[in-house]
């Protein structure tokens, strides 16, 4: 299937193609929701459930949005500019690991009041409702 | 403006593929998106906006999680339900996570039987669309509600970290927001078709203009964009 050819009268494939695609999204999501029937832990459970995450997004987007069969003019004008949100992601899990770092050395480092504090401040919050 | 031409003529097809053609269109000093009509490209921009605000809600929950030092409750056992005295864990999202899928599917075939001007069978399958995400609203409000009643609130809960409650309602609430917007439109859409507004030409109430069956693919693309985030959210969210 070339890209002009599936552009005769709108996006025409057969519907065999979606029922395919369909099944396949069923068993991808059985296959993580069993990760977590399971209990898999740490990188395993992590690795697994990113990877049926991006297969299951690029099904949808390649077949079901029919972005396999656009120009690549709009499919980099749309698919590139979320690579800056990996970029984010980065920077935020480096933000977040030091406010957790400061949050424990504080904690812990003998400032008693602070913690208290800390502790009152959540046990007020958790009691308002 | 004029409509902008169907992507099926000559002009189109004598238009390059590949790397050269990704070059040669940015730079004709016309429209760039060759194979796509305006309001393709219209609600592809829109999604990509919409990206973007999913993200940063996704990256706020990472950056909250990752830097709490209180335990983080374990969505597994949080989302479980007991059906028939056995605690099943996450069942409830994972059959909304199936129902969501089949609404993917259903509405990509509706695409497919609008533009074979299959008009009955195209609204019939927008309507079942709707009805799968009408159940998939109503699911998450019993989730909502049941996690009401267990003490769930945006600041706190009785599990660990009080961030939990805020990015559930945050993230949840708008993705069921996206949802019910989308299941509105398909119903004002599945009626149109239905009544081959796009076939007679009938003008729009709203703009007072013709529709075209390509209406059908840009709510396919809204419909398939809610599924894609309900991905992203079903493994950052309640798998991770």
């Amino acid at each position: 299937m070339t890209q002009e050819s599936a552009h005769v009268e709108g996006q025409q494939h057969p519907i065999k193609l979606y029922l395919l695609v369909w099944g396949w999204l069923f068993v991808l999501s059985t296959c993580s929701y069993l990760v977590d029937y399971f209990g898999l832990e740490g990188y395993l459970r992590w690795s697994l459930i990113l990877l049926f995450m991006v297969v299951k997004a690029g099904l949808i987007v390649a077949v079901f949005m029919h972005m396999a069969w656009e120009r690549l003019a709009l499919t980099y004008a749309i698919l590139v500019p979320p690579g800056a949100v990996l970029l984010f992601v980065a920077i935020m899990a480096f933000e977040s690991d030091y406010t957790h770092f400061t949050r424990v050395t504080f904690f812990a480092s003998g400032q008693v009041s602070a913690q208290n504090q800390a502790v009152e401040y959540q046990k007020s919050s958790g009691s308002e409702h | 403006m004029t409509d902008s031409a169907p992507p099926n003529t000559l002009e189109a097809r004598a238009h390059p593929g590949g790397w050269q053609g990704f070059a040669a269109d940015w730079s004709s000093d016309q429209r760039a998106f060759k194979s796509a009509t305006w309001g393709k490209a219209m609600i592809w921009i829109f999604l990509l906006s919409d990206t973007f605000i999913f993200s940063c809600f996704l990256l706020s929950y990472m950056t909250v999680r990752m830097s709490t030092t209180a335990p983080w409750p374990n969505p597994s056992e949080v989302f479980a339900l007991t059906i028939a005295g056995r605690k099943i864990p996450l069942i409830l999202i994972a059959t909304m996570t199936f129902i969501l899928i089949s609404s993917s599917g259903t509405m990509a075939m509706a695409v497919n039987f609008g533009y074979r001007r299959d008009r009955v069978k195209c609204a019939v399958l927008m309507l079942a669309t709707a009805v799968f995400g009408a159940s998939f609203v109503g699911m998450q409000a019993f989730e909502w509600t049941k996690l009401i009643m267990e003490g769930v609130r945006p600041w706190g809960n009785p599990w660990g970290a009080v961030q939990f409650g805020s990015c559930f309602f945050l993230i949840t609430g708008f993705h069921g927001t996206h949802v019910s917007i989308g299941v509105i439109f398909l119903l004002i859409i599945a009626r149109k078709v239905w009544r081959g507004d796009f076939d007679s030409g009938r003008r729009g109430f709203f703009t007072s203009r013709k529709g075209r069956y390509e209406i059908v693919e840009t709510m396919g693309l809204y419909w398939h964009f809610v599924d894609l985030v309900w991905v992203f959210i079903f493994a950052l969210f309640y798998l991770w």
